[in-house]
């Protein structure tokens, strides 16, 4: 911070002394207005506590010059007090500055994640694909990655980190590599936990832990293959009996330990079966215990299984949102595969 | 010209008398009443840095009056064990107390300039100038 020069410092005080001057022969509330947008003026130059009382000092030092012998120890004193405040005063204002330069590069990591963790959804003849993923904040700590090949496979990773914001944001970005390192791995759900557990276990703190459920379609068999990871489990509706199955499959989370070993279970889909996927900011709801989440996901599907699966995934995002007053306090995320 | 003064920290009141000769020849050459106690602030809060982490040391005082420049120079050296992340030492908010702008980058703000040379096991030395303008 630059020192005001002299001369700035000089035409301050002229004005500050008739300011000052002016309130004592008058008085007047109007003086003091004067003296407010003066004030607002010394801030704006980053005049410091110290400077004022100098100011201060030497109008009255001309103002009342025969007075000043008893007072200008006492100004002198003042002004030595006020140094420490001025300490603290220019820290404050260079942590503002700082602050506005990590609000900056917050901005830039956010645009940064937005590009690095896009989903783009396959559009595939055998299955009608929906995918929807809302942050709460900022940051989205849900991540969703699709694999194919032709017409014939279609996997899907649907993830949650716990945590928030650039810390959950930058495991994911681990997630993220893991999967595409995976190349012809990615139809075993259970080796595909293995690996990315060993991936997060090795290359992330110990407090950031990943939910994942993980399903694979071989669309000539209509087999499903599905692990999960601490995951939510994932609905089966089948549309023949018109029931709706919770695909459980039980699994430690994410990076908890090295070697976890991961089940996978299969299903058979039949023609209108419909899997949908989510992350626990579409199930939990807060302060609304005696909602059955399920009765509701289940019923706005049942209810709407000939939209498609995307104008499904949007109507249950709008449906939840209504039960939240339209203020999620989780990321919300659901796939939706339709045969 | 060019005097040297010093004071060699050993008890608290030494910072008093590190103080007062700085105080003293900031006056001299010339330095209001505002810049002689930030110049004082910061030479207090060097002698007790010196007090308080290396024990003893001294605080010198230089006062260059020439043509071309006047300034205060002040000198902080100790033989204590010398400051780990110097660095980290000058970010805003590190110092103990915290938040109230005291320490080692507050005495940044109220010089013109610090220098800080540290060696582990060996000592510290801190220069800080201020410029008479
Ligand atoms: N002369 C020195 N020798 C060794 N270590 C020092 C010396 N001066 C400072 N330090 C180290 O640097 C740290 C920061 O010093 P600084 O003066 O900025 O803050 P502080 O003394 O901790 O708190 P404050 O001065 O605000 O009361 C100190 O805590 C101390 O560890
Ligand atoms: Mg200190």
């Amino acid at each position: 911070m630059a020192a005001l020069g002299r001369e700035k410092m000089k035409q301050l005080e002229a004005q500050y002394k008739k300011i000052l001057a002016d309130y004592i022969v008058n008085q007047t509330e109007k003086n003091l207005y004067i003296a407010q947008n003066f004030t607002r003026q010394l801030i704006q130059k980053n005049i410091s506590p110290e400077d004022v009382i100098s100011i201060h000092k030497n109008a009255i030092a001309e103002i009342f010059p025969d007075r000043m012998n008893e007072a200008q120890p006492a100004y002198d004193f003042l002004i030595e007090v006020m140094v420490h405040y001025g300490m603290a005063h220019r820290e404050h204002q260079s942590l503002l500055q700082k602050q506005a330069e990590y609000e900056m590069e917050m901005k830039i990591a956010t645009s940064i994640q937005k590009a690095l963790l896009k989903t783009h959804i396959p559009k595939l003849s055998t299955v009608d694909i929906g995918m929807l993923s809302v942050p709460a904040r900022k940051m989205n700590g849900d991540y969703v990655h699709f694999f194919y090949h032709r017409d014939d496979y279609l996997s899907v990773a649907v993830t949650d980190v716990v945590g928030k914001g650039v810390p959950a944001a930058l495991c994911m970005s681990m997630v993220k590599y893991g999967l595409e390192t995976l190349e012809y791995a990615y139809k075993e759900p259970s080796y595909v936990l293995e690996v990315i557990n060993r991936v997060i276990e090795k290359g992330v703190d110990d407090s950031m832990f990943v939910s994942m459920f993980y399903g694979c379609l071989d669309t000539q068999r209509n087999m499903f293959s599905y692990a999960s990871a601490g995951h939510e489990p994932a609905l089966h509706y089948n549309a023949k009996q018109d029931q709706f199955v919770a695909l459980e499959a039980k699994g430690l989370l994410l990076g908890v330990l090295p070697n976890t070993k991961y089940t996978y279970q299969e299903v058979i889909l039949e023609d209108n079966d419909i899997i949908t996927m989510m992350t626990d900011g579409v199930t939990e709801f807060r302060g609304n215990d005696h909602l059955n989440s399920r009765q509701i996901i289940t019923s706005v599907i049942r209810d709407n299984k000939y939209l498609s699966a995307q104008q499904l995934c949007q109507l249950l995002y709008r449906e939840i949102e209504k039960i939240h007053g339209f203020d999620l306090s989780d990321d919300f995320t659901v796939v939706i595969l339709k045969k | 010209m060019a005097s040297k003064s010093s004071v060699e920290i050993i008890t608290e009141w030494d910072i008093v008398a590190a103080r007062q000769l700085g105080r003293n020849e900031a006056k001299a050459l010339g330095f209001g009443t505002v810049d002689q106690a930030r110049i004082t602030t910061a030479i207090s809060e060097l002698a007790r840095n010196i007090y308080l982490y290396a024990n003893i040391g001294r605080i010198e005082i230089e006062r260059v009056d020439t043509e071309t420049e006047k300034k205060i120079v002040v000198t902080a050296t100790d033989q204590g064990p010398g400051i780990h992340d110097i660095r980290k030492v000058m970010e805003e908010g590190y110092s103990t107390s915290g938040g109230v702008g005291a320490g080692l980058p507050g005495v940044k703000r109220l010089m013109d300039s610090l220098e800080v040379q540290s060696v582990i096991g060996e000592g510290t030395t801190i220069r800080a100038e201020k410029w008479l303008r």
